[in-house]
Formats: structure tokens, sequence, C-alpha cells
């Protein structure tokens, strides 16, 4: 019953999030805004997460391949296919709700609980619109461009593993991420993203927006939203993945 | 004219507010005061539809505003000007923007036309050289009057405070009472202040409706409350040593 209510409440602020805005050239301004808050100020995290993951990936790859029958551009494949299709969209958009997550709960939280969203309201300012939909639709172009990065830095970060290891070689790497590519792959990928963009966006949102109380609730809502935006990216990637794949 | 008609208003099966009447006159500052809990802000709160009150109706100079939709209260609470506890500001806009956010969402104003008006504004809240400041680089008193400023950069026909002395020093708590009366003589707005500062109720309590355990308890002006035969209200008026000196010594 209480996971109704949260539900049905959700969706009734997300109906008000995406009312008409009241004056497009502010809303516009906005989404800039957060899309410089909550992409550009990932952008350092995102890239240092992106590099080591690909270097791990690529080197447990190599060690678990210790086999003639298996040739070693298979690493570069393997690596490539993994963080494509799994470590950039799902693994990233965690980390992502985890930075981001908290941020726009607890920004909206602690709107509510200093009275700043119903000052919003009783300037007759849709409080849900103004605050919520420039981040969502920020995330959700912001985004995709962040797991982009994030593929291209994980591969390299493989690459310069087997550099600096002698795992296996170079070429054969390269060789190996430029195989039996599928473009679909990358549609998928980038589907996931915006889908989880938007969970990670909307969840956080909803659990800072209906804050009540002080700063211990703020944190409360933080962690909250963290926690129910990474449960729906997992349960959505269930759900894309058969949706897309099977 | 602002006019609550039988408001009542329960948080679960606690009831806050129990028919709840008041008018609240144009041109005057009109005062809702009593003891924390009893149910002030809460009638604010249901006075500009914060809150919806579970029965009762809401009129601003005869349009019934507790009937609305979200989108037919834009017009009347574009009409508002709100001064809240905290000051409410935005915490990543500087004075100078929180001052011209309201009108740069309904204006179609060039920005030196708006900066002109949060110039005026500011300055007539006796706050200049702040204009790029943060609230967070704000005192107690400074924050209260940007909100001041914001809440008049409209021209707002009604003016609500809640609680505006809370967590000020008495000259500047006195100073923003002196502003709430000018500013609501200079625009002629209704203006309604939620207090339990009685050095406020003397200053300006035009009118003056004493709320206890969710009820109109009692209602008059800063003339006749220190007059009162009120138990509830004595006990509330005369708690500090300064007011208990102002207390009417009875004859005969």
């Amino acid at each position: 019953m209480k996971y109704l209510f949260h539900f049905g409440r959700y969706l009734s602020m997300l109906r008000q999030a995406f009312q008409r805005p009241q004056k497009q050239s502010i809303y516009f301004r906005q989404i800039l805004v957060e899309m410089e808050k909550l992409g550009l100020a990932s952008v350092g995290i995102v890239a240092i997460i992106s590099v080591f993951m690909g270097a791990v990936l690529a080197i447990q790859m190599a060690f678990n391949i210790d086999t003639p029958l298996i040739p070693s551009y298979t690493i570069g494949f393997v690596t490539r296919q993994s963080v494509e299709l799994e470590f950039s969209p799902t693994i990233i958009s965690l980390i992502l709700a985890g930075k981001v997550g908290s941020r726009i709960a607890s920004e909206l939280g602690t709107m509510r609980v200093t009275e700043q969203i119903d000052a919003l309201e009783i300037m007759g300012i849709n409080p849900a619109a103004f605050l919520i939909l420039p981040k969502i639709v920020a995330s959700m172009i912001i985004n995709p461009f962040l797991i982009a990065m994030s593929m291209l830095l994980a591969v390299g970060g493989g690459w310069i593993a087997g550099i600096f290891t002698g795992l296996f070689p170079s070429s054969e790497y390269i060789y190996g991420i430029q195989s039996f590519f599928h473009l679909y792959d990358i549609f998928y990928a980038f589907v996931k993203t915006v889908v989880f963009a938007f969970l990670i966006a909307s969840v956080s949102a909803y659990n800072g927006y209906y804050t009540k109380g002080g700063a211990l609730e703020v944190g409360e809502a933080s962690t909250n939203g963290v926690v129910y935006s990474s449960i729906s990216i997992i349960f959505m990637n269930l759900v894309l993945t058969q949706i897309l794949l099977a | 004219m602002i006019e609550g008609k039988n408001i009542s208003k329960s948080f679960g099966d606690r009831p806050v507010l129990e028919n709840v009447s008041v008018i609240l006159v144009k041109g005057q500052t009109n005062l809702i005061i009593g003891q924390s809990g009893m149910g002030k802000t809460v009638l604010l709160k249901c006075l500009v539809g914060l809150l919806v009150a579970d029965q009762g109706q809401v009129f601003y100079d005869g349009r019934e505003f507790s009937k609305m939709s979200f989108n037919e209260m834009k017009e009347i609470r574009q009409e508002i000007g709100m001064l809240f506890q905290g000051g409410a500001l935005f915490d990543s806009l500087t004075v100078e923007e929180n001052v011209m956010f309201p009108l740069s969402m309904f204006t179609e104003q060039t920005l030196p036309e708006k900066l002109e008006r949060a110039n005026f504004c500011l300055s007539r809240v006796n706050l200049e050289n702040a204009n790029k400041l943060y609230p967070s680089e704000l005192s107690g008193g400074m924050k209260k009057r940007v909100a001041i400023a914001r809440a008049i950069s409209m021209n707002p026909r009604y003016l609500f405070c809640d609680e505006p002395n809370s967590g000020l020093d008495p000259p500047t708590a006195h100073l923003i009472d002196e502003l709430i009366r000018e500013i609501t003589l200079e625009y002629n707005m209704t203006t309604v202040v939620v207090t339990h500062d009685m050095n406020s109720v003397l200053e300006i309590g035009e009118k003056v409706y004493f709320i206890y355990k969710g009820k109109i308890w009692w209602e008059g002006d800063k003339n006749n409350i220190l007059q009162t035969d009120n138990p509830e209200l004595q006990e509330f008026v005369f708690t500090s040593e300064l007011t208990k000196k102002l207390r009417p010594v009875k004859r005969g």
C-alpha cells in the first residue's frame, strides 16, 4: 500500500513537472545550468572510473583467457562488448545515481525545508515544472555524452593496461575492439542511458521534493534518492535488455 | 480584503483549526497571534493555499480562492507577496537576482528596467550595496529585508508575513515592523502578519486575532489588548516582566 502511494505521488509529480513552461526562455536557461551542474561536473569522475574500469576488465580478461585456443584479440573484443553493453551504460549510470541523484535530492530537499519551494508556489510558479523538468531534460541530454566518453575512455584504458603490463599485444587489442561491431549495440546502450538518466533525475527529485522536516530528513531523502534510483536502474536494465536484445 | 470563512484543518486525527473565520482588512496590518502550536501558521498557509483546508472558504476581494485550480490561482498569487520565517531566498541567486526573480518570471521588462525596480525595492528596505551578495552572506535581518524587497517587487495587493521578527535583535525587529507598516500604508495592501512577538502586536497590531487551540479566542486591536479579561490572552500577553508592567491596574 505504501509503495502504491509513493508510485501514485511520483506519477502525479511527473504530471505537474511536464506541464507547459511558464516562460520558455527561462526554462531553456535552467536546462543549460543543470547540464553544467549535473553533467559537466561529473566528467572528471566518469573519466577516472572509465579508464580504470577498462584497464581492469582487459587485465582480468587476459588472465582468464590463458589458452592458445582463444585468439588474444578476444581481449579487445570482449572488453569493448562489456563496456559498450553493460559497464558504461549501467555501471556509470549507477555511479551517476550516487553523485547526481544525491545532489538533486538534497538540493530539492533543502529547498523544501527552507520554504523556497513554497515561495515559488506563492509566486504562482509551478515548482515541479520549474525545478524538476530542467533536471530531467538536462540529464537526458548530457548523460549520453558522458556514457559515450566513458566507452571511449574504458576501451582506451584497456589498451593502456596492455601496453604497461605486456599481457597482450597492442595490435591484437586494437584488432579486437574493431571486430564484430554492431551499430545496434550502441543504439541499445544509448536507449538504456536515456532511460536511466530519466530515472536518476526523476526518482531523486521525487525523494527531495516531498521532504518534510529538517537537516536529518534532507540527508535521508538524499540517501533514499540514491537507493531508489539505483534499484530502478537495475530493474529497468533487466526489462530493457529483455525487450531490446531478446 | 481577505475573508476566511469557517476554516477547519486536521492532520490525521489531530484537529489544528476548527471553524476559524477571519476578516483581514485592506490598508491595515492584521495580526494573527498565539502561542506556538496553536495553528497560526496553518491558518496562514490555508489562506494562501499552501495547505488545503478540510472545510471552509477563502475570498480575496470577493474572489473565491479556495475553489480555484492551480492555474486559476496563479492570477491571485501574482498579487501576493509573502515573507517567510527564514526568508526563503533562493540560495543560488544573488540578492539582486532574488528581487528580480518575480519580474523575470511574470513581466517582459528588460534587464535595465528590472535592475532599476530591484534597486528601488532594495533601497525601500534600506538595503543598498548588497546587490551582489548571496543569501549565505547575509545576516538574519538582511535576509528578511531582501525577502520584503522581493515580496513588494511586483506591487502586491496582499502581503503575508510569517513570524517576520523571529531570531532578530530588538532594533532590527523594530525596523522590520516599521517597514511592514510603512509598506502597507504606501501600497494600501492587505497585510497579514503571524507572530507571537508582543512588541509587534503593540506596534503594528491594527487588527488582532488571538488564536488558541485552533479557534479564534479573541479579536481586537493593539489599543484594547492590554485591557483584555480573557484569561488565555492575559497569560499570553503578560508573560514577560516588561509586559507585566504594562498591565492596567484594576481600580475599586
